[in-house]
């Protein structure tokens, strides 16, 4: 029997390229970036104002934030879709970036005239903003949850909370072009909530899907 | 790392299997279907000791379709062991899961199985044909219809005592026959 299966497995070898696992991973996140950015521009259209928000800081924040909180969510993932793979430090960073957002957020505040305040906090869509970014990042968890069913992780869950994360994040990215909110404590608030979103659906996605 | 020798050789087999070589495939997993049955078999307890085949399948199924996550720069055996605990843990947990589901509660939602039935009836007159006749009868009458001792006797024209002993060699014949031995 297991000489039966051994004959047929080594009969079914392919070549197995270096990096294949990085490789599809991120194959499948540009595909699906792509994906995200078309629908966004079909769907809400970049923010009128763009060419003068490129020179804020306000939007490189977001641009910088969400990208790099993408890019934690998908080492994360690389690390955890291995069988023997373990990390913590992704999500210390993360929430270390949070932290000093955070920072950044208050001092605006401060500065700021207090009829400013509320507006910098809540914006103007606040309600609406984490639901698209779950929306824009759908595409890039699915793709990942499918890239990560050929791979091994030894905590489905958990692995599926990163991909949801870094398909947050990206999807959180591609929405700073369409959002014309300028407050930091917003970005910290409501972009981080659209984020957890996409990661608990992802946890919740690789619990059942990515067993093996 | 210290370099183990068996690290040393299987990491070569997987290295030459990933890069698409077959015969270094095949002594690669015959030896990983060595080293994995004693490791299932002993973390099984002995009730369960049946299923490290099943699980040394599992696994070698597992290195296969999962070949891609194993990191050429690292450890083979570490990367195999993490695997194999994989798949052990995901055993015994659907194990204990089917264990802990009380039988009486299930019972009822249940039809009875009238196939399960006469299988077991069929399998029932196979082994009490292996004792005498009127031995078998008692038995039947006794442990099967819930006729008692005396009533059986009688139908047989025996004391209750003949009964009795008849009954108990032919059953302990059976228990000799059938419960020990091939385990």
């Amino acid at each position: 029997m297991t000489d039966d299966l051994i004959e047929r497995l080594a009969t079914d070898l392919k070549p197995v390229r270096p990096m294949a696992m990085q490789r599809l991973l991120i194959g499948a996140t540009i595909l699906s970036t792509i994906v995200a950015v078309v629908a966004m521009l079909m769907w809400l259209g970049m923010r009128p104002d763009m060419p003068v928000a490129v020179s804020t800081m306000s939007f490189w924040t977001k641009f910088g934030y969400t990208l790099i909180i993408g890019a934690l969510g998908g080492v994360a993932t690389l690390i955890l879709a291995r069988p023997d793979g373990r990390t913590t430090w992704p999500w210390r960073a993360a929430i270390a970036i949070l932290a000093a957002l955070l920072v950044v957020a208050i001092v605006q505040l401060v500065r700021a005239e207090p009829e400013e305040m509320m507006p910098l906090v809540v914006g103007s869509t606040s309600l609406i903003c984490p639901w698209r970014i779950v929306v824009l990042g759908l595409p890039m968890l699915l793709a990942a949850i499918v890239a990560l069913r050929r791979m091994a992780p030894s905590n489905p869950t958990l692995a599926g909370f990163a991909a949801g994360i870094m398909a947050g994040g990206i999807g959180a990215w591609v929405y700073s072009f369409a959002c014309d909110e300028n407050g930091m404590m917003f970005l910290a608030l409501f972009y981080t909530l659209g984020i957890v979103m996409v990661g608990a659906i992802g946890a919740v996605l690789g619990r059942f899907l990515l067993r093996w | 790392m210290q370099t183990d020798p068996t690290e040393t050789r299987l990491r070569g087999l997987m290295l030459a299997a990933l890069d698409g070589d077959a015969a270094a495939y095949r002594t690669l997993l015959a030896e990983l279907g060595r080293h994995l049955r004693p490791y299932f078999t002993r973390r099984l307890t002995p009730a369960f000791a049946s299923h490290a085949e099943d699980l040394v399948q599992d696994t070698l199924l597992a290195v296969h379709t999962r070949r891609m996550t194993y990191d050429r720069t690292r450890p083979f055996t570490a990367w195999l062991h993490a695997v194999a605990h994989h798949k052990f843990v995901d055993h015994v947990r659907r194990q204990s899961i089917r264990l802990t589901v009380p039988l009486d509660d299930d019972a009822p939602i249940f039809a009875p199985d009238d196939q399960a039935d006469a299988i077991a009836r069929r399998d029932l007159d196979v082994v009490l044909d292996t004792v005498p006749e009127r031995t078998s009868d008692l038995i039947r009458r006794t442990r099967i219809d819930g006729a008692s001792v005396a009533e059986a006797a009688a139908a047989h024209g025996m004391t209750e005592t003949a009964a009795k002993v008849s009954i108990h060699r032919g059953l302990k014949s059976l228990a000799a026959r059938f419960a020990g031995g091939q385990k």
